[in-house]
């Protein structure tokens, strides 16, 4: 086991490792900006260095920083955390290169699974079906077609200049494809001077779906079941919940088995996490991306697998075979997160970066709460925006969710606005309690809220 | 220690406005608090590591600290402050000459000092013309972003 290990983070996830390396007996060193210094993560470290003044680029992003403050404390190995350099390949490769190890997979293996082209050419080979293409641009109207209908409809006509949600025209049968096919190679040369398209499958109402792996050193490869990541708004997630509330046991087992099949071939180290697409009129899924970290969320899978993900990633780092309660794991009740940000979710989710005044956090049986927040906190507008997670467990999901109405309600937070009240609404709105919900239903229900008003 | 005396420390520390009174001998030790403030929380916590410690009572001014040495503030001086986080060297070897000294007068660009980080030795240079008023860090100790190295007339 290592003796020192050096979290390269900051916010929760960085008193998170800190709080793990406690508990297995490892010293913590933690890196903060000028403006972390009064938090909670520098002060319950063993060490601190200030690594730059506050923004990212010019602290919590820079390498060669973060590797000096390793040396001059003698940190044997680096937890990166999520965001900043978690999935930065250059970084694993100068960890490696002075000796100290990197908490996570290899720098090639981030780097193949960093390139989507690569990661999705990765998972077909290995047999984990991907969203059906074109394979490229089709040229002619008469391939066009040809092509959406190989695909089946509804089909994604995409702009190849586009990008960032522009450029997008959904065609939902064959009668209409030639006309709006027409019309999008117009409009894309209009709009970024090139009219060339690609098809893809749309997949309607979709829900975002993820595995989480876990590998060691010695060849053990598991999955610990899902995480329902749906209520999320442009790809910000705001709850998930652990397991969902679609998959049946085959296509649990089915996704799993190929999660793992994945890992395995591309040699993977630590934790990770594998994310489909799901369509729930077809029951089909389909591989989107692979997260090569630790994710925000990793909670609710630790609380109904009844494991410890940042220590396991700490003794998987130290050499030692995934721990036999990892390897037998087997899941246990309902949990569900809110990740509470200092946003007003009712404009557009503008920041609200401010001074707390007051703060009170629920507590009692089934809820968690993961901060680095206290009263008299002042919320730098540096870094995201996100100021806590609560994570509510229960041995139903009706029980989880009434968890949840309750421990919101008790959350008291003055002096900057937060996503609660939103979040207030999602666990009381029958949609949510069916279970009907997918990754444009945070989208829906604003706009008609908006249109109400 | 008898009552007494503890009764006259609390009222010393009402006096001057202390909310911490630590005293350590070798059979025994009082630790007397008032409040809760952030300094108690530091406390509670306890960073263990002296010499790489968060500094005591920073000034945060919207996000920008200075890890001002607990010394009173002498006026003309400027600081120069550690661009980056390594080793501070005053030699450019071990048994060189150091580069400069106390009440040295140094010219604008010149070599104060290195800072070792990754096996690179990186020169810090002074930005103005000035004297040495002093050297705040020992002799190959670590440095972080921020601390203060030279205090220049």
């Amino acid at each position: 086991m290592f003796s020192k290990v050096l979290v390269a983070n900051r916010g929760e996830i960085a008193l998170r490792v800190i709080r793990a390396c406690r508990e297995l007996g490892v010293e913590s060193v933690a890196v903060y900006s000028e403006a972390d210094v009064d938090s909670l993560h520098v002060q319950l470290a063993d060490e601190a260095v200030c690594i730059g003044p506050g923004p990212s680029r010019d602290s919590y992003l820079k390498p060669d920083r973060i590797i000096a403050a390793a040396e001059i404390t003698e940190a044997e190995a680096i937890h990166p955390g999520y965001g900043f350099l978690a999935e930065n390949a250059r970084f694993a490769e100068i960890c490696a290169s002075c000796k100290i190890k990197f908490i996570g997979p290899s720098a090639e293996v981030i780097r193949l699974m960093g390139d989507k082209n690569a990661a999705r050419r990765t998972a077909i080979a290995n047999g984990v079906s991907v969203i059906t293409g074109s394979d490229g641009l089709v040229e002619s109207e008469p391939e066009a077609l040809e092509t959406a209908r190989r695909i089946g409809f509804p089909v994604m006509i995409k702009a190849s200049a586009g990008g960032g949600g522009r450029g997008m025209r959904p065609v939902l049968d064959e009668d209409q494809f030639l006309a709006q096919f027409r019309a999008a190679s117009a409009e894309a040369k209009a709009a970024f001077g090139n009219d060339a398209c690609y098809l893809e499958k749309l997949v309607l109402n979709p829900h975002h779906i993820e595995f989480q792996v876990l590998a060691d050193k010695h060849g053990h490869v598991v999955h610990l079941g899902e995480r329902d990541c749906s209520m999320q708004r442009r790809h910000q997630k705001i709850i998930e919940e652990c397991p969902s509330p679609l998959l049946t046991p085959k296509m649990r087992r089915e996704m799993g088995e190929a999660a793992v099949a994945l890992a395995r071939a591309i040699g993977y180290e630590n934790a990770g996490t594998i994310e489909f697409l799901v369509d729930p009129a077809s029951k089909g899924y389909w591989f989107m991306e692979m997260n090569t970290r630790i994710q925000v969320e990793h909670p609710i899978t630790e609380e109904v697998m009844g494991c410890e993900l940042i220590k396991e990633q700490i003794r998987i780092a130290a050499g030692a075979p995934l721990s036999p309660h990892i390897q037998k794991a087997r899941p246990r009740g309902h949990s569900i997160e809110c990740r509470i940000n200092a946003e007003d979710p009712y404009d557009h989710f503008a920041p609200s970066p401010g001074t707390i005044s007051m703060w009170y956090a629920p507590g009692g049986k089934g809820v968690r709460v993961d901060t680095h927040v206290y009263s008299g906190y002042t919320v730098p507008p540096f870094y995201d925006s996100m100021i806590a997670k609560v994570i509510v467990t229960a041995a139903r999901r009706e029980v989880a969710i009434a968890r949840m109405r309750r421990a919101l309600s008790e959350f008291i937070i003055r002096g900057v606005k937060t996503t609660i009240p939103f979040q207030q609404v999602i666990v009381n709105h029958p949609d949510f309690l069916a279970g009907k919900y997918d990754i444009g239903w945070v989208g829906r229900y604003l706009e008609q809220r908006t249109n109400d008003q | 220690m008898e009552l007494k005396e503890i009764r006259q420390i609390v009222a010393l520390m009402n006096q001057h406005g202390l909310s911490l009174f630590h005293l350590e001998k070798k059979d025994f030790t009082i630790k007397l608090k008032k409040g809760m403030d952030l300094g108690e929380l530091r406390e509670i916590l306890a960073v263990r590591s002296p010499g790489l410690a968060v500094p005591a009572e920073p000034e945060t001014v919207g996000g920008k600290t200075h890890t001002a040495a607990p010394e009173e503030p002498v006026d003309d001086h400027r600081i120069i402050a550690s661009p980056m986080v390594g080793t501070f060297y005053r030699k450019p070897t071990p048994d060189a000459e150091e580069f400069v000294k106390v009440g040295e007068n140094v010219a604008e660009g010149q070599t104060l000092c290195i800072i070792e980080a990754m096996k690179v030795m990186n020169e810090i240079r002074a930005e103005n013309a000035g004297v040495i008023a002093e050297i705040c860090v020992e002799d190959a100790t670590p440095v972080q972003y921020g601390d203060v190295l030279f205090r220049m007339k």
